[in-house]
């Protein structure tokens, strides 16, 4: 029954990031668009760690904490980036 | 896939899966549809603390099962996320201030001081000259550079 569970989370979070990327492409303002970025690190976390589930192993979970890591970094420096005109002042 | 797991560690791991990827679904749904860059603000949320979180508590409960020790690595990740989930919303609501031409739109504050985040000094882009209020607001500290 888990591999149905599994099947099916990773069909909503991939359709979820389709989601993002489409909010990416037509969202209106940047602040959109770096929040649609930041989504979709997070639903790439989430495929990454069913694909530890999936494949029985822990490395996944590292992985998942760099991708958690450069996501946060990326997004504020982008926002860093819109608000101060530098990201390192 | 052929773990022998018992049948409540197979419908609780299936549950919380199911959970967390229809939360993260949620999630990414209201980013495309609230209409409001600061509804859509909101939505994510849903995706980084419960999507996540589900998918995180259903791994921790299928390695119990399975090896019968309890993983600490998902309680990193959900640490690190619900620590900087916060920082990220507040500097993406702050760009989307900043970046916003049409200021009196806004609702006024009820103190009359002024939105926080146009107060700060240091225009970079110099979209804030228009809008400082020309008598500072009492009680504002001086401030230092970020």
């Amino acid at each position: 029954m888990m591999i149905y569970a599994l099947g099916f989370a990773a069909a909503c979070f991939g359709l979820a990031l389709l989601m993002n990327l489409w909010r990416l492409v037509k969202g209106p303002e940047a602040s959109d668009r770096i929040l649609a970025l930041d989504t979709m690190v997070i639903n790439v976390i989430a495929l990454l760690i069913l694909l530890g589930i999936g494949l029985g192993t822990a490395v996944f979970f590292e992985v998942a904490m760099l991708f958690a890591l450069v996501g946060f970094v990326s997004t504020v420096a982008y926002c860093r980036f819109l608000l101060r005109g530098d990201i390192i002042e | 896939m052929n773990h022998d797991l018992p049948l409540w560690a197979d419908l609780a791991v299936s549950l919380f899966l199911v959970l967390g990827a229809v939360f993260g679904l949620v999630g990414s749904w209201g980013l495309i549809r609230l209409p409001d860059p600061m509804t859509r603000l909101h939505a994510p949320t849903k995706a980084t603390t419960l999507g996540i979180g589900g998918v995180l508590i259903s791994s921790m409960l299928l390695t119990f099962a399975r090896d019968g020790v309890v993983s600490t690595h998902e309680l990193l990740i959900t640490l690190f996320l619900v620590l900087t989930s916060p920082i990220t919303a507040l500097f993406i609501g702050k760009v989307h201030l900043h970046l916003r031409q049409d200021r009196s739109a806004l609702p006024r504050p009820a103190t009359g001081a002024g939105w926080a985040g146009y107060t700060a000094e240091g225009p970079a882009r110099g979209v804030r000259e228009s809008a400082r209020p020309s008598v500072p607001p009492a009680g504002e500290a001086p401030r230092t550079s970020d």
